[in-house]
């Protein structure tokens, strides 16, 4: 069966995510949990995590416009999204929510400001990719065992 | 899965039954492992969640530590292991781990993206059998179930040690010698376990086979342990475990004490508090005692079974409030409980109950008022409060009159309050003594309608009344009283309100009742009166089965504690009588009433439950006026008071009553009582 022009998109789609980074090796988990009792379960997975953690990144944004900034509340937050990010493998978002950590704990309010500013670019850069990902997955999924070359 | 109970494995017939045999075990475990995952984060719970069906476990997962707490405990044996966050809002995860340690005794695996050393440390120092740093992998949870077995593995052979030969020893001995694979090791144990388990929980729990722990009935005699037990430790050292042991009840496990010492607790805070509502108090008892006094609470409302069940009614007492109620006919109708027992029970159990403080100054300033406001239909928590506090500082006023009026709750509360203040003085001692006195005849359920609460009275009026003359009801002034200070006895039927008569007792328990029922401090023992007298009042309030009333009164009245019983059997009156909403019009009466009971009652004390007996009695009056002119005692009533009472007087001192409320002036010899506070 030769393969989905669709499903090779997907696949390269996919690869570069990991060689770029965005991804690590826990998504490869979620992808291997899935199977057809859950056929989109990765998607729901990081629906929820996107869901969830936007509450978070709220909160953070709030802690931060309080001077002085509660480094002990901030690095709770950041505790959190850190977790939550690496469930899913978001292997950028969460070297960010490290290196917010790392200045919360050194008292750095200036790092963490810069620090959050990149985690947000991430966290969205990474939610369109992730977006895209699923709808071409969406696209190409049933389409794959229906597709035959006619 | 499999969801055998305990085993926790797919197999567990075949298992066990391998294992019993020591050959062949079945290879399902780990399949089938119950397990908790408790993380705040829905997006890991959720891959947990994946990640361990996978593995074949059965999941059950939380997001909350609380609620995870509640699991377990309802199910004792339902979970093999827990899986739980360290950083959670509601509940430190280590806190959860001490916890789970402490109570249920399983394997739990701390996880955190946290890393750092001392966490990992503070795991250790705290009992988790494992810490799994996030992101978590399955194949970290594949292994988990090793942590079952060694423990299982390691109470075994604490187990053994111990020289108890078990099954599962022998088991757990015959898979050891025996050249068995780590699977057959653990079928053995498991099934050894599971006997283990067995052993140990039967000891404590009631049912250890099912996953199910069976309810426990709080029964009066049980409770009456409970409470011994708690005030043998002193309410602020009662622990739960202590509190078991002493109790020594086979069956009983310290959640089931740990659950109900809360209710209690929150009981006993009640009726020191102020109590808003008068039916509050029995509320939360009687949820919890629903199931032990069941018909009886249906009588009033009155939590009498949560007062029985906090060990305030005495058993006895409110086994025969219970009867009484019971027998009589349905229990709202009539509620022939033992007024008189309620009162017991309330007297004597928390003499010391709040109520008297604030009630005293409650009492002069609202029981007029609030008798006779109060009365119909609700009695408004002020008046119970007034009533209340008359009650107490009548000391064994029998309050119960007052909350005759105040519908149930708050006849009830006065009732108790009644009591209350009884167990206050010396009076109270005596009456608190008496709980069991509650008289089974306690029938009076509530007289109905005024006359109960005339009946009460009498009943009531043992406190101080031991007066045999008790006359009751016969006419509202008999029922009044209520020998409202004291804590006579009554005599069995004959109220005897020995001061005064009843009169003023019965003041004083309407007063108490409003009063009362505002704050339905009703000391435990009280509560089946208010249970009983919330009943009456419902129920008839229009029949102010004077009849019964003063029967009813009769009967609870003996003993001192009577007053607590005066108070239920005034509060049933009153609340009786007074929901028949009489109140308004012929409050007149009623204070007219009542102001003869005030002046029947006698002492310094009095006065202050005059005042509410005036109440009470206005309010008594009201009702009972009211009630004959609605409907002359009704039948039921007529059945809630058995004889005791001289109905018959009761009976004509209510009508007379009713039919003319100048008449109860006369009667009653009021000064001049104004009736302003009846709600015209």
């Amino acid at each position: 069966m030769e393969k989905n022009p669709m499903r090779r998109q997907l696949a390269i789609m996919r690869q570069a995510l990991f060689d770029q980074g965005y991804l690590d090796e826990q998504f490869i988990q979620l992808e291997e949990l899935q199977d057809d009792a859950n056929p989109n379960f990765v998607e729901e997975v990081v629906t929820s995590y996107y869901r969830d953690s936007a509450r978070l990144i709220l909160k953070i944004e709030q802690a931060l416009e309080r001077k002085p900034f509660d480094f002990n509340k901030l690095d709770g937050y950041m505790h959190q999204f850190k977790g939550s990010s690496s469930s899913i493998g978001a292997k950028k978002v969460k070297a960010e929510s490290t290196l917010f950590r790392e200045h919360c704990n050194s008292g750095n309010g200036e790092g963490c400001v810069r620090a959050f500013q990149q985690l947000k670019q991430e966290y969205a850069t990474l939610k369109k990719k992730l977006e895209a990902y699923f709808q071409l997955a969406r696209q190409a999924g049933p389409m794959e065992t229906a597709c035959r070359p006619k | 899965m499999n969801s055998s109970s305990g085993k926790g494995s797919m197999s567990t017939a075949s298992s066990s039954a391998a294992w019993k045999t020591g050959d062949v075990v079945p290879d399902k475990f780990p399949a089938g492992l119950r397990v908790l995952v408790v993380d705040d984060d829905p997006t890991c719970l959720m891959i947990l969640e994946k990640m361990l069906r996978t593995c074949l476990y059965e999941v059950t997962k939380c997001n909350r530590a609380e609620t995870a707490l509640c699991m377990l405990r309802e199910n004792k044996n339902g979970f093999d292991i827990v899986i739980s966050d360290v950083h959670m809002p509601d509940m430190d995860g280590f806190k959860l781990l001490e916890h789970i340690g402490l109570e249920m005794d399983l394997p739990v695996i701390m996880m955190s993206a946290d890393d750092g050393k001392h966490v990992v440390m503070k795991g250790v120092t705290h009992g988790a059998c494992d810490y799994l740093i996030k992101p978590v992998r399955i194949e970290a949870l594949k292994n988990i179930w090793q942590h079952v077995v060694r423990k299982r593995r390691n109470e075994w052979k604490d187990f053994e040690q111990s020289g108890s030969v078990e099954e599962g020893d022998r088991q757990q001995k015959q898979s050891e010698d025996a050249d068995y694979s780590s699977s057959a090791n653990e079928g053995n144990w498991k099934s050894s376990k599971k006997r283990k388990d067995d052993e140990d929980e039967t000891d404590e729990r009631d049912d250890t086979s099912s996953l199910k722990k069976p309810r426990v009935v709080w029964s009066v005699e049980l409770h009456q342990q409970f409470v011994t037990a708690v005030n043998q430790l002193g309410i602020d050292k009662a622990v739960p475990k202590k509190i078991l042991e002493l109790m020594n009840v086979p069956g009983l496990t310290r959640e089931n004490v740990a659950s109900h010492l809360q209710k209690y607790r929150l009981y006993l805070r009640r009726l020191s508090g102020v109590s808003q509502h008068q039916g509050n108090l029995n509320n939360p008892f009687i949820s919890s005692q629903e199931t032990t006094f069941g018909p009886l609470s249906s009588l009033n409302g009155l939590d009498l079974q949560t007062l029985a069940a906090t060990g305030q009614l005495p058993a006895q007492s409110l086994a025969t409030l219970q009867a009484a109620g019971l027998g009589r006919s349905t229990a709202k109708s009539g509620v022939p409980l033992p007024l008189v027992d309620q009162r017991n029970i309330f007297s004597f159990e928390n003499p010391k109950l709040r109520f008297g403080e604030g009630q005293q100054q409650h009492m002069n300033n609202n029981k007029q008022i609030n008798l006779l406001h109060g009365i119909p239909t609700t009695m408004e928590p002020k008046q119970l409060a007034s009533l209340h506090h008359t009650a107490q500082s009548i000391g064994n006023i029998n309050m119960q009159v007052t909350s005759h009026g105040a519908q149930s709750g708050q006849n009830s509360s006065l009732l108790m309050q009644m009591a209350q203040p009884q167990a206050r003085g010396p009076t109270l001692d005596s009456t608190v003594g008496h709980a069991p006195r509650l008289p089974s005849s306690m029938g009076q359920p509530i007289l109905s309608n005024g006359i109960a609460a005339n009946v009460s009275t009498r009943n009531g009026i043992p406190e101080n009344i031991r007066a045999p003359g008790y006359n009751p009801v016969s006419q509202t002034s008999s029922m009044l009283n209520f020998p409202m200070n004291h804590t006579s006895e009554l005599p069995g039927n004959s109220f005897p309100l020995g001061s005064t008569p009843g009169i003023s007792s019965l003041t004083s328990r309407r007063a108490f009742q409003e009063e009362v029922n505002s704050e339905i401090k009703v000391p435990s023992g009280f509560m089946p009166s208010y249970a009983i007298f919330n009943d009456l009042n419902q129920h008839k309030p229009q029949n102010w089965e004077l009849e019964n009333v003063g029967m009813t009164f009769d009967a609870s009245q003996h003993s001192n504690s009577l007053q607590g019983n005066l108070d239920l059997t005034q509060s049933v009156l009153v609340q009786q009588g007074f929901s028949s909403r009489q109140v308004n019009g012929q409050s007149r009466s009623a204070a007219v009433v009542s102001k003869a009971v005030f002046s029947a009652a006698d002492g310094t004390e009095h006065v202050i439950a005059q005042n509410v007996n005036q109440h009470l009695d206005s309010l008594l009056v009201d009702n009972t006026i009211r009630v004959k002119s609605e409907r002359v005692a009704d039948a039921s009533a007529a059945n809630l008071f058995p004889d005791h009472f001289g109905q018959e007087d009761l009976m004509s001192a209510l009508l007379k009553q009713q039919e003319g409320i100048a008449p109860a002036e006369n009667e009653f010899a009021f000064d001049g009582y104004s009736m302003d506070n009846i709600p015209g």
